[in-house]
Formats: C-alpha cells, structure tokens, sequence
C-alpha cells in the first residue's frame, strides 16, 4: 500500500475531486493548510501596513490506496491540479507500514479497498 | 408659496439617513452570498456607489433627473447644485430633496452588482456605475418623477418600483450576459460564505426601505403612514408565503429563502406603497412571493450567471409590483388614481407601458455603456484572478486573513 500525499491549489479542489472520482479512486482526507512553494508573493495593503503574503492557501489531500491504484490517483492529480504557474503544488508518494479498518479491523489492502454496495449488505 | 414644515423636515432627514443605510445594507446581503475570496470584492461594489454614484448624483445627476428640460431629460440648471439651496421644495429644503434622492440613485446602481460579482474588473465597474447613474438612472428618474413623460402620462411609481427596480434588474440582465458566466458557473459548487451576513443584510434593508418607501411621500403625512404600514405588512406576507413555498417543495425552510423573500416584498410593495389600502398591501406580498420563487429556481438551470439573482427578485417582483399597483390602486387611500380593479383599467395599461419603456431603454443604454467602456479596457478579470478570488486580485486585501505568512514590508513600493 502507499500513502498518496498531494498539495494543491484550492480553486483547483473540485477538478481535481472528480478527476479522483472518474479515475475510481475512492476514500480521502482533505484539510486546508497553508504554504510556500516558491510563487511569487501577494502584497496586500491594510491602512498603513504592507505586507507580503508568503504563505498561500492550499489544500492537501491524502489518499490510502493499494500499490496499483497509485499510477491513476497520480495520473488523475496532475492532469486537473496543473496551471502551468509556480504554485501548482507536489505529489509525494509514500510507503505505508501498516493500514487498519477501524469499523471491521480489516487490516493492510482489504482496509483500502473501497466498500461496494452489495459488500456493505444493503 | 410654498413653505417649510418643520415635521416634514425632521422626517425627510430621517429617511434620508435611513436610504443611505440600504446601500451598506446591500453589500452584506449580496457580500454573504458569494465565496469567501470575493467578499470584499463583492461588498465593495455597493459601498463604492456611495461615492462615485453619490458625487456623480450632486454633480450632474440630480439636474438631468430634477430641473426642467424636456420630457425625456432635465436640463443642467441645477449641476454641480446650482441652484439648489435652502428654499422651500414642497414642504422642505430644496438641498434636503436632492439629498434624498441621491440615496436612491446610489442604491440603483449598487443593486446591479449582484449579477455580475465574482469576475469583473474593478476599474471598469466603477466607471460603469458611474456612467450608468448619469445616462440611464437620471433620465428614468426624471420620466417618473422630474416631470417627464412617463409621470404626465400618469404612471404610478410610489417609490421606484419602476425607476430602481426593474431599471436595475434590466441593466443587471445585460451586463450578466456581456460578462457571461463565472468560470466556474455550472460546473462546480458555488455557495454562500456568510449567511449570516445576507440576513443581516435583509434586515438592515428592510428598515432602511421605510426611508425609502414612507419617504417618498416628502413629507410627515398621512400618505407616509399609508407607505409605512404597507413596507411593514407586504414583506410580511412575502415572507410567510415563501417559507411555506419552501416547506412544500423540499420539506424545509431555508435562510437564505427568508432573506430573499423580505427583499421581493419590499420590492413589490415600492411603487405601490402609497397608493393601495394595507390589505392590498399585503395580498401584493403573498402573490408576489410565488413568481420570483420560481424564477429563481428557473434562472439556476440556465447559462445566465445572474448570480444573485437581480432579475429574479427585483426584475420580477418589481414589475409585479407595478402591474398590481394598476390594479389595486385605490383614490379612496391616495386621492390620486384608482386601478382597474376599482374601475379605471386604463391604469393598468400604462403601469405596462412604464415597465416596458423602462426595460427597453435600460437595457439598450446599459449594452451601449458597456461596449464604450469594452473599447477602453477589459471588463472581465482573467481566469486565473478568478482563481485566486478577486479580494486579492482587484483590493490587495482578504476578508478572512489569518495573518499566517504575512511578511511586513516596512517601506511601501520597495523590494526587501
């Protein structure tokens, strides 16, 4: 299993999101955090005060996915999450020691493939 | 000759503050609709009019709206207030009138923004506001109420139904087309940052409008009173028939609902105010609830990125609003004119001729500003200032800046 790390930009979210979703790609964290990868920084003016922005909004997304779902999850961030500017962000792939359903105690690569409905029994 | 009553006086001060507080007030409600990197953005184009529209007013607007001139425009007798000083204009200060109505001019403007936020160049909209109180608010204003062609032909228009309302809501339909949609218009998620704010917002505009609409009698009358009540009640009536719209069709009231239908209320009721008995007052609420409803939910499935909604609300609440005020006018309450349902048809008919001549010239001026303005400078902001939101972009500024990051810059313009 591998643990897909990506910081994006956060208008590029919701492109990036279905992209995953076409790409079957289910079951993920998002939190908004904020950093630098270079871009050139924002000045804003408050009264009297300038500042420079160096810290821009993002969005990271962490994916848990068996070691052949890594290609298209990858595939699918960078073909939505691209501008073209400095900016765009980074994809890190990492390998993970060990995964743990909590509901089922499902371990390792049952744990991070996606439930079906009928698997769920309904 | 005329003189100065002093009880109107007070009250027409009074109003006047009260309309300049609709202005803000419109920069919240619209300003908790958008996303949160357009706050700013969003807020700005309604607190601006209270500069450029309000300076644009004194200087040249009030004369084309106000003097005398010809049926379709004042003269320039009363620019950069000429003119205009502290003798009697009915029962109060002639400058306190031209005050008083350049509140309205501001708000009109302002109004418009809602179709449009999220992705226009700031520089070019504050000419285009400006431009536009000039050459479509004023003249329409002075149709109605400075002595113009549509006011001799009898239209009633107590507060700007006709003036403010359906001359926003047409403007805001062309330049929403021009424009076009939002990059992300249809294809993503848009909702509200602050609903909260749009509340506020609808509040605040609620008791600014009964400046707006009891203020239009000029004076601390019977006819105020009248336009009191009826902006107090009709709302009422809008609000509960949009919540109950609202239960029937998805099982729950919304918030953002009850904000919007306190403004279509108040919209419908503006050229009736004065003009029908409260119990008409409340049935043109009830029934205007229901077009606006539906047009809005109609409007979200087209192409047109008329993002707040002005032409669903104002558009089409306002020319209910005028078509029941030929309807229900009664002379027994305005000592004025009765409507068709009180025997004089012919009312109804012009109310529709006043509507429509408002729409087309709204319209066809509006298109006209804005290619002029297109000729000059880009009116769209680029896909990518879309992206990072237009607070940024357009002010150098962010309505929620947790401070994370921020370097200072001790000297302004100098590169560390």
């Amino acid at each position: 299993m591998k643990l897909v790390v990506a910081i994006i930009r956060p208008e590029k979210l919701n492109e990036v999101l279905e992209a995953l979703y076409r790409a079957e790609v289910r079951g993920l964290t998002i939190s908004r955090v904020r950093g630098h990868g270079g871009e050139v920084e924002e000045v804003e003016t408050y009264r009297g005060m300038t500042v420079k922005m160096e810290l821009h909004d993002k969005v990271r997304l962490e994916i848990g996915v068996s070691d052949h779902f890594v290609e298209p999850t990858v595939r699918a961030i960078l073909s939505t999450g691209a501008t073209g500017e400095v900016g765009d962000g980074k994809i890190f792939v990492l390998p993970v020691e060990k995964v743990y359903r909590i509901r089922t105690g499902e371990e390792d690569r049952s744990a991070v493939t996606p439930v079906t409905g009928e698997d769920s029994g309904e | 000759m005329a003189t100065i009553n002093t009880a109107d006086t007070a009250w027409m001060l009074t109003a006047t503050a009260m309309v300049l507080l609709m202005t803000p007030a419109v920069g919240f409600f619209y300003g908790g609709m958008v996303r949160a990197k357009n706050t700013l953005n969003t807020m700005m184009m309604s607190y601006v009019a209270l500069g450029f529209v309000g300076i644009a007013w004194a200087l040249v607007g009030y004369s084309l709206a106000f003097s005398d001139g010809s049926g379709l425009v004042g003269g320039l007798r009363f620019s950069f207030l000429n003119n205009v000083a502290l003798e009697p204009r009915g029962s109060i200060p002639h400058l306190l009138f031209a005050a008083y109505q350049g509140t309205f001019a501001v708000i009109t403007a302002a109004l418009i923004s809602g179709a449009i936020v999220e992705r226009m160049r700031f520089g070019p909209y504050l000419t285009f506001i400006t431009l536009w109180s000039i050459l479509v608010y004023a003249p329409i204003a002075h149709w109605v109420w400075g002595g113009g062609w549509l006011g001799k032909l009898g239209a009633l228009d107590f507060a700007g139904g006709t003036v403010v309302h359906i001359n926003a809501a047409a403007a805001a339909f062309v330049v929403a087309l021009v424009l076009g949609a939002r990059k992300d218009y249809a294809r993503t998620a848009i909702i509200p940052q602050n609903v909260p704010f749009t509340l506020l917002g609808a509040g605040l505009a609620w008791f600014g409008w009964f400046g707006f609409n009891a203020g239009s009698a000029l004076g601390a009358n019977q006819s105020a009173a009248l336009a009191f009540a009826n902006t107090m009640f009709a709302p009422m009536a809008t609000l509960v028939v949009w919540s109950l719209l609202d239960l029937m069709r998805t099982g729950k009231t919304t918030a953002i609902g009850a904000a919007t239908a306190i403004v279509v209320g108040l919209v419908a009721i503006t050229p009736a105010a004065g003009f029908v008995s409260p119990l008409s007052g409340i049935a043109i609420g009830g029934i205007a609830a229901a077009p606006s409803y539906f047009a809005l939910l109609w409007r979200a499935r087209t192409r047109l990125d008329d993002s707040l909604d002005v032409v669903s609300a104002h558009g089409v609440g306002g020319v209910i609003g005028a078509l029941l005020t030929g309807v229900l006018a009664q002379r027994s309450w305005n000592g004025v004119a009765d409507g068709a349902l009180f025997g004089n048809p012919r009312q109804l008919v012009i109310q529709l001729a006043a509507v429509a001549a408002t729409i087309v010239y709204s319209a066809i001026a509006t298109l006209v500003i804005l290619k002029a303005i297109a000729l000059a400078s880009t009116l769209r902001a680029s896909a990518r200032e879309e992206g990072i939101g237009l607070d940024v972009t357009q002010h150098g500024e962010e309505a929620y800046s947790r401070g994370e990051g921020a370097i200072l810059v001790h000297t302004t313009g100098t590169e560390r």
